[in-house]
């Protein structure tokens, strides 16, 4: 029987109010265990990485913390307050942005749309669409962020791949109060666009916002990541900082085998 | 592993800019059309009486073409408009009969279009069924009510105020219909482009799960267009009963053609993320003064049906082409 799992983040009674604390996570699909007592802080301006091989049970960790399955057992603490997620919308309300592997962007609207849709800004005195406000502080973020579009008012379906996964984290710093989640945010990517949405991602630590990335690459998490904890068949295997670990070292955590 | 950088061709990219053309093709189809019976018919054509004739006579179907721009933009269609606009007419018709009050006769009609509306919505959103299927069937189901509700008889409408308000009124020497057209394009416009509901059909009609995971309700959205395009149905059918000073089952049965062409003629795409209430508008009187046209020329109502199903195949693929270059 393990009585406390030496690799796993450290709860410390610091008294600093953290964005995200997941305390004893645990997930079960029927008889399967998909997450086993998962712990995690997160500080302002951290970005942690949740690496694992496939089916070690990233995604259903991202979608417990974005509302979109409820924990088996655990708690959930935003900015030291203890919260239950009724549902998605319910976890957006509440400050957690997630950044979709497939996109949840529309094609045809313009860019400024994107960045408000279900949130658009309105004007008095008729409650109508204020365009005007939303183009400007569509572009005020993206000059910020450093995504480069040809104007806030273009149409998304005109803008590569990169430039929209970089509008669509545009949105979640925009709208996360306290956490922004990534489930893969360069799998579809090339080269050069990955090395521009990492900046986009580098940026959102400037401006104090705790990330968590899930990613395939080993390479991407040393560039962007501060701290980087792994999966293994739904059990946390064990947490590094970045700067205190290998390749190696993380790839014998990943798959089981000493290396 | 493979490097591959995307690069978008210019040329590629210009033609995406520019498929705003397929939005011009109604207006200048419109003014080549004009012009055509303006100089072949002359003064038959170009009179006060004739211009006021093409707008009115395409009343009905320019309302219901603003609730189509709606619900293909949702992504979704409605081919149960038709049916609705004769039993709408028909229970007005009989509510007047009974109670001689215009507006419960009004509201009697709008009613049976906003029930139309929501029996689609509810099988489209809470069963999943495809609108198509959905409408197809309630197309069939509301045609037979019509046809039973009266025994096939027509109910004349005799009420002054209701054929005042719904026919032959005007308003500062205006026709009423000319009114009910400008009001219900404006408002129509004003809902898809100045407010919020207009841009959560958009992004339904255009991607329903980043919609819905951007916080838009989309059942509730889907639900709101069926029942706003049975009412637009209901009020077509009330104009139609105004106009003719009565209903009967037969109105309304082959306006589908006429109101989709509209529609689709105007800008609208046919799977959804795009409409435009403007162009429907223009398309709709395009319509009715192409059978105008037709009729000064000579064209029986058979040939007229040729020359609109040839425009409609046309714009339809001018629609779909645009489609697949996006
Ligand atoms: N909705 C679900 N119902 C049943 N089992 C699930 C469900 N979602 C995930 N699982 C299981 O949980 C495990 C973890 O899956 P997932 O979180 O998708 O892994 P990863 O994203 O790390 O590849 C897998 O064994 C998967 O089969
Ligand atoms: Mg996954």
């Amino acid at each position: 029987m393990i009585i406390a799992d030496p690799t796993s983040t450290p709860k410390p009674n610091d008294g600093t109010v953290k964005p995200l604390r997941l305390d004893g996570i645990s997930k079960h699909f029927g008889g399967i265990v998909a997450i086993k007592r998962f712990d995690l802080e997160i500080e302002p301006g951290e970005i942690v990485a949740l690496v694992g091989d496939n089916g070690a049970g990233k995604s259903t960790l991202v979608k417990i913390i974005s509302g979109l399955y409820q924990p088996t057992d655990g708690e959930i603490w935003l900015n030291g307050e203890r919260t239950i997620f009724r549902d998605a919308s319910d976890a957006r309300t509440k400050g957690v942005e997630v950044v979709y592997q497939d996109l949840a962007l529309v094609d045809l609207q313009p860019v400024y749309m994107n960045l408000f849709l279900g949130r658009e800004l309105r004007k008095a005195p008729f409650g109508t669409l204020d365009r005007k406000e939303m183009a400007t502080r569509t572009q005020a973020l993206v000059d910020e962020l450093d995504v480069r579009i040809p104007s806030a008012k273009s149409t998304l379906s005109d803008l590569s791949g990169g430039q929209r996964q970089g509008i669509a984290i545009a949105r979640a710093t925009h709208w996360a109060s306290s956490l922004v989640l990534m489930d893969e945010p360069t799998a579809a990517l090339g080269v050069a666009e990955t090395a521009k949405v990492e900046e986009t991602i580098l940026k959102l630590k400037e401006r104090g916002a705790a990330v968590l990335v899930v990613s395939h690459n080993m390479e991407q998490v040393f560039r962007i990541a501060d701290r980087v904890t792994v999966l293994r068949r739904g059990t946390q295997v064990g947490t590094r900082r970045v700067a205190d670990t290998s390749h190696n070292e993380l790839i014998s955590m990943i798959t089981g085998l000493a290396s | 592993m493979t490097i591959t950088t995307h690069v978008k061709t210019g040329t590629a990219s210009d033609v995406l800019r520019h498929i705003d053309w397929r939005q011009y093709v109604v207006y200048i189809g419109f003014v080549v059309v004009f012009a055509y019976f303006a100089i072949t018919q002359a003064g038959n054509f170009l009179n006060t009486t004739t211009l006021v004739n093409i707008i009115t006579q395409a009343a009905p179907i320019t309302v219901m073409a603003v609730g189509a721009v709606f619900v293909l933009s949702v992504g979704e269609i409605d081919l149960s408009i038709g049916s609705t606009v004769a039993l709408a007419s028909l229970g007005s018709a009989v509510t007047l009969q009974a109670t001689h009050q215009w507006w419960l006769a009004a509201l009697a009609g709008l009613a049976i279009g906003a029930g139309v509306g929501a029996v689609n919505g509810i099988f489209i959103t809470l069963v999943r069924l495809p609108s198509f299927l959905v409408t197809l069937a309630t197309m069939g189901l509301v045609a037979g009510l019509a046809q039973q509700a009266t025994n096939l008889q027509s109910v004349p409408v005799t009420n002054s105020a209701f054929g005042w308000l719904f026919g032959g009124g005007t308003l500062l020497g205006i026709p009423i219909l000319i009114w009910w057209t400008v009001v219900i394009v404006a408002i129509g416009w004003h809902v898809l482009r100045q407010r919020s509901f207009g841009a959560h059909v958009l992004a339904v009609g255009n991607k329903s799960s980043a919609a819905a995971v951007s916080g838009i309700r989309v059942n509730r959205v889907k639900m709101v267009v069926f029942i706003v395009s049975g009412m637009a149905a209901a009020l077509a059918g009330l104009l139609y009963a105004g106009r003719l000073a009565g209903a009967t089952y037969t109105l309304g049965s082959s306006d589908l053609m006429s109101v989709l062409a509209a529609v689709i003629v105007g800008g609208t795409s046919l799977t959804g993320g795009k409409g435009s209430i403007i162009g429907a508008l223009v398309g709709s009187l395009f319509m009715s003064m192409i059978n105008y046209g037709l009729l000064l020329g000579g064209l029986n109502v058979a040939q007229q049906l040729i020359v609109r199903g040839i425009i409609i195949l046309a714009a339809v693929s001018l629609s779909l082409r645009a489609k697949k270059n996006s």
